[in-house]
């Protein structure tokens, strides 16, 4: 190597391109990139949703079964999802569908997409944001079908 | 019993031949997850949010619908995908929290009998299922029904 572009490689950066970053201290303490952050949330409540509907499907798969049956054993059982209790259990069960099935675009992005893991913390809320906006078109008319009489 | 040792720096001998089970399940829960959100939110829609709701379902409402062609494979569908991508999650956490070596293997046949049981449950249903069975009260069965 010739000693000119030692010398370059050498000299000091220049400090336009490059400025010393200004960190302070930070009010609490922040723990790491990933605990305690939008990636941890996001998979604890995957996992968490993913548990719940996994269940409700083993019975959903069961009583939906019962049409061979008779239909007066399917309609016996059909009608216990048709009370109230049920019918809240039914939005948790959208709510927790909804969050499952974006969070799990997002994850899809983050693997394929070549810039999701950068996007990966705005992704999140974009998830988030989406969900909210489904479970108010949902909500409203769910809770009209269970209270709403007839 | 006689034991082969190696050479000192021979190639490492690995089966090439075999198939990469981990990378098709990775594989797996991205491709039906694409295809589950639609065929989840389609089934969503049509049972939770047009018409009346879940007050709609009846065995009429749901033998109208599994007498079409189009529902049988849209049912058939999410229950493959939904009961495999489920239980192959449910795997993915059982192995991650059961340390015991006895246990593990306890849930994880669990798991890999209730969904071949289930899932050979549900396609015998959707398409042994009868809308109109004989003898049955006329007002339970749907509109399509001649002993209706």
């Amino acid at each position: 190597m010739s000693e000119k572009s030692a010398g370059a490689l050498a000299a000091p950066l220049p400090d336009k391109q490059f400025p010393t970053p200004k960190i302070s201290a930070p009010r609490m303490p922040r723990g790491t990139l990933y605990r305690g952050r939008e990636g941890m949330w996001s998979w604890v409540l995957h996992r968490i949703t993913g548990v719940a509907i996994f269940f409700f499907l083993l019975v959903h798969i069961l009583d939906t079964s019962l049409v061979r049956l008779s239909p007066e054993a399917y309609n016996a059982v059909i009608d216990q999802y048709k009370t109230p209790i049920m019918g809240l259990g039914e939005a948790g069960l959208v709510a927790a569908i909804g969050f499952h099935a974006l969070n799990g675009l997002r994850i899809i992005l983050i693997d394929f997409w070549s810039v999701g893991t950068k996007h990966q913390r705005l992704m999140f809320w974009i998830a988030v944001g989406v969900w909210a906006v489904l479970m108010a078109g949902f909500l409203p008319r769910q809770l009209m079908h269970i209270f709403g009489g007839a | 019993m006689t034991a082969t040792i190696e050479t000192p720096r021979s190639p490492r001998t690995v089966q090439k031949s075999r198939v990469n089970f981990e990378k098709w399940g990775w594989i797996y829960m991205r491709a039906s997850g694409v295809v589950l959100v639609v065929l989840i939110f389609g089934h969503l829609f049509v049972n939770l949010v047009a018409g009346v709701g879940v007050k709609a379902i009846d065995f009429g409402f749901v033998g109208g619908k599994l007498s079409q062609p189009f529902w049988q494979i849209w049912d058939t569908l999410l229950l493959w995908l939904a009961l495999i991508h489920g239980s192959n999650g449910m795997r993915t956490i059982v192995n991650d929290y059961a340390s015991n070596p006895v246990v593990r293997r306890i849930l994880n046949v669990a798991l890999l009998a209730s969904a071949v049981l289930l899932i050979l449950l549900g396609t015998l249903v959707i398409y042994t299922f009868d809308p109109c069975p004989a003898g049955s009260p006329a007002e339970l069965l749907p509109s399509l029904c001649k002993n209706r």
